[in-house]
């Protein structure tokens, strides 16, 4: 399971790194960015979900 | 003036934002329209829509080819094509249309990003404490005048690197231009004027003593190789009072106002600290502050209706906020709502460049308030009065805290 987020999508409304800051970081704008290869482990499913849910713009997905 | 006007026996072909009824309580007439019009007009203001729905108001909010940010503020003063420097605008970014935008938006992103905001924390815990320590050990105090709305203000100020002992006069200066969006043509070029001076000469100061704020990094911002106009500096220091300072008041005050009447809740936030993320972004989506304007860019029709060139469209990301589709028991407040895709801080292009500020002095207001104050209630609720206008927030709110 992969976190990605669509850059062109993201206006850093910043919900995404404040949910998961293992998942998410930001960039000097404040859009968000994607750690590493965004891989989720298990213990991180949760979060994820929760970030994908709370991104106003719909600009994280999950991929299995 | 607004006193003088017909009250709005319905809202939905006659809607008007600073009718008595919408300023003390909007969210039915928002849940009335969406049911069975889910875009209000209105002959006043020269012609106006409004939008009720979540997806309607995104809609609006990402599509800067039928509708303007030229003029974000609704009035009786109508910008024409003349009036304003599109697609620059009075105001960069917020009056700004792509391209220019995105230029004037990337310039102020730094100073904004998370990193340096959250290194303010400290300086805005101390602030709100100072606000509790002159409170004394009164019964009663006021949750608005004399703790929300100063700590916006104290943040910006510190932020422009203004002289602390300018503070009561920088309230008045935010007041003026906020309260100057009713007055007269004339009026307003005296406010504008009165504050330029006080503006240029705290820019003087900053270009003899540079030092690291915000006003030190407009002075040294460049677009193509080419210092900001004067114009500019000033007109984005302005906004950082108008964006940043009676919306981020009116979401505290507003979070204080509710805590007040639901002791459950603030028992929860007291007992659950680790509540306090999810919290915030509660009282962000349930009593979100900002309600911003475009103009129609051109005639279209929309959601079926004939939208025609410089018609208002009142931008409700409350009611938003509020839409049974987006949100599960949309007009409940539910502490620990843990899916809560709001709209507090727009969408799009504009989305609120201080949202990351805004977010910190939301939750550190709060935190220092009920470490002071674990238990208080509204002292006088018939007193507690609500701003009218695009930025909705409780004013004065008498609390008792012992
Ligand atoms: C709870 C407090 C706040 C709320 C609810 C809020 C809300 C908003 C909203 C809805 C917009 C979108 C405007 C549009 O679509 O036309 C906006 C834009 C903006 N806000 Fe905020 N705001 C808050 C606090 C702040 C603060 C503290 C600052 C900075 C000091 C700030 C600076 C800005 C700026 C610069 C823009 C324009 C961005 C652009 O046009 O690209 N805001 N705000
Ligand atoms: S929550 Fe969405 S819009 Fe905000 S930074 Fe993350 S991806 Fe971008």
């Amino acid at each position: 399971m992969k976190v990605v987020i669509n850059a062109d999508a993201c206006t850093g409304q910043g919900r995404c790194f404040g949910i998961a800051p293992e998942l998410f970081d930001f960039d000097d704008l404040g859009n968000g960015v994607v750690k590493g290869d965004g891989k989720v482990t298990p213990e991180l499913v949760e979060k994820a979900r929760l970030a994908e849910a709370n991104c106003p713009e719909h600009a994280i997905s999950i991929e299995e | 003036m607004s006193h003088t006007k017909p009250l709005v026996e319905d809202f939905a072909t006659d809607f008007d934002h600073a009718d008595p009824q919408w300023v003390s309580d909007p969210y039915p007439i928002w849940e009335d329209l969406r049911t069975r019009c889910p875009v209000a007009h209105t002959n006043r203001y020269g012609g106006a829509w409004f939008p009720a729905t979540h997806e309607l108001v995104s809609r609006v909010a990402k599509d800067t080819e039928n509708f303007t940010s030229r003029s974000v503020v609704m009035s009786n003063l109508r910008p024409t094509d003349e009036d304003l420097p599109a697609p620059i605008g009075i105001a960069p970014p917020i009056t700004s249309d792509p391209p220019f935008h995105a230029i004037a938006r990337r310039l102020v992103l730094p100073a904004f990003s998370p990193g340096v905001v959250n290194a303010l924390e400290p300086q805005i815990r101390a602030l709100c404490n100072r606000l509790l320590d002159d409170m004394g050990d009164a019964a009663v105090v006021n949750g608005g005048t004399q703790f929300a709305q100063y700590i916006p203000v104290g943040v910006i100020q510190q932020m422009l690197g203004f002289p602390l002992e300018d503070i009561e006069m920088f309230l008045q200066i935010v007041i003026d231009v906020l309260d100057s969006i009713d007055s007269s043509a004339e009026d307003r070029q005296a406010t504008a004027d009165k504050n330029r001076a006080y503006f240029e000469k705290q820019i003087q100061d900053h270009v003899d003593n540079p030092r690291d704020d915000f006003t030190s990094y407009l002075l040294n911002a460049e677009i193509a190789g080419t210092k900001l106009e004067l114009d500019h500096v000033i007109g984005t220091m302005v906004l950082t009072l108008v964006a940043g300072i009676d919306t981020t008041w009116s979401a505290i005050s507003s979070s204080l106002w509710h805590l007040a009447q639901n002791p459950d809740d603030l028992a929860r936030l007291v007992n659950e600290p680790e509540l306090m993320d999810v919290a915030v972004e509660e009282f962000l989506r349930f009593y979100a502050p900002v309600t911003m304007a475009r103009l129609v860019a051109k005639d279209h029709d929309f959601n079926g209706c004939p939208m025609k060139k410089d018609d208002w469209v009142l931008l409700g990301f409350p009611a938003a906020n509020r839409d049974p589709e987006v949100f599960e028991d949309a007009d409940k407040f539910i502490i620990d709502r843990r899916e809560n895709r709001h709209v507090a801080f727009g969408l799009g292009i504009h989305r609120c460049a201080g949202s990351n500020l805004a977010r910190l002095e939301l939750k550190v207001a709060i935190q220092e308030f009920i470490k002071r104050f674990p238990t208080f209630t509204l002292e006088n609720p018939n007193e507690v009065t609500f701003s009218p206008g695009q930025v909705r927030g409780a004013r004065n709110l008498p609390i008792r805290v012992k």
